[in-house]
């Protein structure tokens, strides 16, 4: 059963369309990611969801109750802003006893007893006399996330929760994240930027770009089968190559873009002539920018080789590099969108 | 080498030495000339016999104040000083918070409305004080004319009296009161502009995750935003405050202390005996009385607002 259900929301500032149509269904228990580049509309979609922002149109739904007209308090969520927004006159106790205080009903044993177990699923105790400023980015994290899970939300929304950490804590973070959100089986929407914490983390992904939804799937399913070419181009670090060839979008992963000698036992293959321009050394890869001939011009690409690759490629040089046929995706050249595969011999010159 | 003395002139304003003397000098030379000067001069007159007929300096102790302390027009002043100034004061900061709140939410012809709120704060002390004195005048006030209009006030049957008139600054409670309102009407723009800065500057995840973590308006406003503006508001206080405590403007145009003296207030009467009655040492002992205590208030407030949390 859909726990959140969007309808056809939209979201206009002005002329500007922030959310442009978008439904969405959120099933109970998953961690749904919504992934998309800077003022794609996202976290105005989120925001929506919170019920901080009016839609222009459309509905929302949580846990089967038509919640578009109430405010954020009558909607049973949680939110983690990006900058915690911990109240900054108020001990860490006080913060996560904020939103108890705020639903009123609460014995002072009970509220004391809540706060200490929301405090407990971080490892937070020790900090509850703390005022924030005293505390770490890591742990102002971890008083935010308390002070959601404190009220027992049913959904739990994180904008970029993670995006003010530093990159070594943000690797554990994700893992505790993730842990903690299957432990409580809490219904979990994030929002972020980072596609490594969207294929990281999420159950499903939805890509969006100019408020609308591109794509929604599991992390494998909208890398692999990218079902347009700015979902094939934003994940994927470097994104899908792309190259022009008869009248469609060839495309192609830069670490399935290998040299033949790398690719001797696939029998299936589609071969290039690979003119290497520069080669960028990144510790355990390696990354060759150059250029292929295709039927309609030269395209640029990018293959991503391990560092320790028996071939070696160097600039200036050309190599045969090949792409095992399965591995190709094709686009159509006006809309973006992905269409049937073609036939192979269109494409070996 | 380098340099000479064509380039030594030409980087002379580089020199932060040089620079800084010349942007500080008129600073100094104002607090000098202008508040330092007449300041010492006050302590010394204080200390002194000393008369407008007679200005030798003779050194008389605290005799000027032990005799200021047996005048009832001191203590009635000293104690009006304290009245007014702490109900005004709590009038305003309550005033100030609601309009304060008003003004920083969106509406259309914000601005103008700012503008006119602003308006009290931008009109000479005295000028605004003799617009008053028409609006509370005995026999030709407005503010009676309308309450007759209402049939509150001239009639037999009438809530506020059978006269024609309230006689606002000829009673001594109308008079308090008036010059209380004067005093909140005077301060109410500038101590709601300093709370309105506070207010926007509070910033917009903290509001929007108190909204999502149930609070409703007035949890919202004594728990997150009063408490993130307290030292705006301390600060906001202490402007009006210093204003109160040293303003004479409005109590001299409004009621020059009457009826009789109850109505007087520090500043006043030291003008009224320092210079209107020529006791100069009398005079400065007035003013000075209360200095000690508005230093150390300065002193507190401003220690407090230093504390408190503002990340």
């Amino acid at each position: 059963m859909a726990f959140v259900e969007l309808q056809g929301l939209r979201k206009h500032f002005g002329t500007v369309k922030a959310v442009d149509g978008v439904d969405l269904s959120v099933t109970e228990g998953e961690l749904l990611v919504i992934l998309g580049p800077s003022g794609c509309g996202k976290t105005t979609l989120m925001r929506m969801i919170a019920g901080l922002e009016r839609p222009s149109a459309g509905d929302v739904a949580i846990g089967g109750r038509a919640v578009t007209d109430l405010p954020p308090r009558a909607r049973s969520i949680a939110m983690v802003f990006q900058s915690y927004a911990l109240y900054p006159h108020m001990t860490v106790f006080n913060n996560i006893a904020f939103p108890l205080r705020a639903k009123g009903g609460m014995s002072k044993e009970e509220l004391h007893s809540k706060v200490e177990w929301a405090a407990s699923i971080l490892g937070i105790q020790r900090l509850l006399d703390r005022k924030p400023r005293q505390l770490s980015g890591g742990e102002r994290q971890r008083v935010a996330l308390s002070r959601a899970l404190a009220k027992e939300p049913k959904l739990l929304l994180l904008d970029e929760p993670l995006s003010n950490l530093d990159a070594k804590l943000r690797a554990s973070a994700r893992d505790e994240l993730q842990r903690f959100q299957r432990n409580l089986g809490i219904t979990t929407i994030f929002v972020t930027h980072d596609q490594v914490e969207a294929l990281g983390m999420g159950d499903r992904i939805v890509v969006m770009s100019n408020g609308k939804v591109m794509q929604v799937g599991t992390p494998r399913a909208v890398y692999h089968e990218s079902a347009t070419t700015f979902v094939a181009t934003f994940l994927g670090s470097p994104g899908m190559n792309l190259v022009e060839h008869d009248d469609y979008l060839l495309g192609f992963r830069p670490e399935q873009f290998v040299p033949k000698a790398a690719a001797e036992h696939v029998s299936q293959t589609a071969s290039f002539q690979f003119k290497v321009t520069r080669v960028e050394y990144l510790g355990a890869d390696q990354l060759a920018y150059g250029v292929i001939a295709s039927s309609v011009e030269d395209a640029a690409v990018v293959a991503k080789l391990s560092s320790e690759a028996r071939v070696e490629v160097r600039q200036g040089e050309i190599y045969e590099f090949v792409v095992q046929s399965s591995q190709l995706r094709f686009f159509d050249k006006q809309t973006g969108n992905r269409i049937e595969p073609r036939p192979m011999s269109a494409l070996s010159r | 080498m380098t340099g000479g003395p064509v380039a030594r002139f030409r980087y002379l304003t580089d020199n932060e030495k040089v620079l800084g003397s010349v942007f500080l000098f008129p600073a100094i030379a104002y607090i000098v000339l202008l508040v330092a000067i007449p300041f010492a001069l006050a302590i010394a007159f204080s200390l002194a016999n000393v008369t407008v007929g007679n200005t030798t300096l003779s050194f008389a102790g605290l005799e000027n104040f032990r005799r200021i302390l047996k005048t009832p027009e001191f203590r009635q002043s000293l104690q009006n000083t304290f009245f007014f100034t702490i109900v005004s004061q709590a009038i305003t900061l309550v005033l100030a918070n609601a309009l304060a709140l008003i003004l920083s939410a969106e509406f259309r012809g914000k601005w103008l409305a700012r503008l006119l709120i602003m308006l009290p704060w931008a009109t000479p002390i005295s000028l605004g004080t003799v617009g008053w004195l028409w609006l509370l005048d005995s026999k030709f006030s407005p503010i009676d004319w309308v309450l007759r209009y209402a049939h509150l006030l001239g009639s037999p049957d009438a809530i506020l009296g059978i006269q024609k008139n309230l006689y606002y600054l000829g009673n001594v409670d109308l008079a308090r009161a008036s010059i209380v309102l004067v005093y909140v009407w005077r301060m109410l723009p500038l101590s709601a502009v300093i709370l309105m800065a506070g207010l926007t500057a509070i910033s917009q995840d903290l509001l929007d995750q108190a909204d999502v973590d149930g609070a409703g308006f007035w949890r919202t406003l004594f728990q997150i935003k009063l408490p993130l503006i307290l030292p705006i508001m301390a600060v906001a206080s202490l402007f009006t405050l210093v204003f109160t405590v040293g303003d004479m403007a409005v109590v001299y145009v409004l009621t020059r202390g009457g009826p009789v003296y109850y109505t007087q207030i520090l500043p006043t009467w030291a003008f009224i005996k320092g210079i209107e009655a020529g006791a100069l040492g009398e005079g400065a002992a007035t003013a000075l009385f209360l200095f000690p205590v508005l230093l150390a208030v300065v002193f507190v407030v401003l220690r407090a607002s230093q504390r408190t949390e503002v990340t």
